[in-house]
This record gives C-alpha cells, sequence and structure tokens, in this order.
C-alpha cells in the first residue's frame, strides 16, 4: 500500500482529532506522531495576532521535496501538513504535522525532521501585529541550527 | 526575454510591488538583480540585502543560477513560517 503525503494551505482552522483519524487508519502502522503549533503571546508587546503570507505553488512543492526526504530516510506511513495562512489570533492554531510509521521512533523523528525543514526551506513569512503596529518577524538563528543538525547526520 | 520576478513579505512593502515583468538579457539570477537595480535605484539597499534569499521556478537556488526564457523568478526574505 502506498503512504500518501497530504499537504494543505489554508485560511480555516483544522481539527486535530480528524487529522488523527484519517493517519491511523490503516493497521500496518502501530505509531502516530502529531505536532500542533499554536500563535503564543509574544514577551515584550502586546500582540494582538499574526498574518501569515506565503508563495502559492512553491509553499507545496517545497513540502512535498522536504517529505520526500524524510521517506527517504525513514520507514513511514501516512503523513499530513496543514499550515494556515491569512490572519490569525492569539492561541489559534497555525501548523499541523502528523506521521505515521510502524514504529515510534521512526515517527518521532521524521515528525521533528519535518517541522526542522518547514521552518527554513518552506516559503512562509510572519507577520506579528500588537496594537500599536505591525512587523515582520525575523528569522531565528536557532531554527537554522536545529535543521544543520539533520544535515550533519547525513 | 521576459521574465517574471516576485517579491514577498518585507521586501514586497519595501519596493512597494508584489511583482514586474521585464524584458532582460541576464544569464543568471545575479545579472537579473543588477538589471533591477539599475533600473529602480532606490530598491538598491532592498535588493542588496545579504540574507535576501532567491528561487528560480519556485525552487530555491544560488544568484548564480542560469535563466531561460519564461523563468518565474523570486525574492523573499529568510522565510518564518511553522
Amino acid at each position: 500500500m502506498a503512504a500518501t503525503t497530504t499537504i494543505r494551505i489554508q485560511e480555516q482552522d483544522f481539527s486535530v482529532a480528524d487529522n488523527y483519524e484519517q493517519l491511523r487508519r490503516s493497521a500496518a502502522y502501530g505509531a502516530v506522531v502529531t505536532f500542533t503549533g499554536l500563535v503564543r503571546e509574544l514577551v515584550d508587546a502586546q500582540l494582538s495576532g499574526m498574518f501569515l503570507e506565503h508563495y502559492p505553488g512553491m509553499t507545496e512543492k517545497a513540502l512535498q521535496g522536504i517529505s520526500n526526504e524524510a521517506r527517504q530516510r525513514w520507514q513511514l506511513g501516512p503523513i499530513q501538513i496543514i499550515h494556515r495562512i491569512g490572519h490569525l489570533q492569539l492561541n489559534d492554531q497555525i501548523v499541523f504535522v502528523g506521521v505515521a510509521a510502524k514504529h515510534r521512533a521512526d515517527a518521532f523523528a521524521a515528525s521533528m525532521f519535518l517541522m526542522d525543514f518547514l521552518k527554513t526551506r518552506a516559503p512562509f513569512w510572519k507577520k506579528e501585529v500588537t496594537k500599536e503596529a505591525s512587523y515582520w518577524v525575523e528569522a531565528k538563528e536557532s531554527d537554522q541550527h536545529a535543521v544543520q543538525r539533520w544535515n550533519d547526520q547525513k | 526575454m521576459m521574465i517574471r520576478v516576485l517579491f514577498f513579505a518585507s521586501l514586497k512593502e519595501q519596493l512597494g510591488t508584489p511583482n514586474v515583468e521585464m524584458e532582460t538579457t541576464a544569464s543568471r539570477v545575479d545579472e537579473l538583480l543588477q538589471q533591477l537595480i539599475e533600473q529602480n535605484p532606490r530598491w538598491k539597499p532592498h535588493l542588496q540585502q545579504g540574507t535576501l534569499l532567491c528561487a528560480v521556478n519556485q525552487q530555491l537556488c544560488d544568484t548564480e543560477h542560469p535563466l531561460a526564457v519564461g523563468d518565474e523568478v523570486a525574492f523573499f526574505p529568510p522565510v518564518t513560517g511553522g
């Protein structure tokens, strides 16, 4: 059975429960790991929300490419990647990554790998909106280090 | 040849446009960047940001990447999704 990769870029919210049910459909896989990213409150500013822009077309290609790389490293079942765009409020869900695999080690490692590469390779940009102003989020060096770890392990 | 150039996020706001269609003889991305700056001197500081990323036909690449007729070129700041 060919394992499916589902990639969705959407404005609307998603249900982790529904995604999980999709991922656990086959008895061939004994482990499902899911990750959900949320809009977090800033320490130094009154964040009221966030705006997410992306590069339509390239985003889907980049996420498909990252998923293909994960499949070369680990034995994986279905993969789901969902990323929201547009206006989001505090505590809203932004991103979902779910991976099914025969065993937990592959599912844990692949979900971490997918998030690390999503954060550094997929063309999304966050603009934080506070009560006073809005500004584009700067890329974090720690995200580059996180992805470098995987390259070192090749 | 005609090349379509896209800009995203902070760069799009700095340049004041999401895209340009341009007639060019540039054979590589860096030559195209040079031509964009010559035609729009005000764009120079924004297009010379060292952290800028580029993609040709929706694949990340470096500025030595060759160009062909009908290519879609994009410039953007480091990505911040997730």
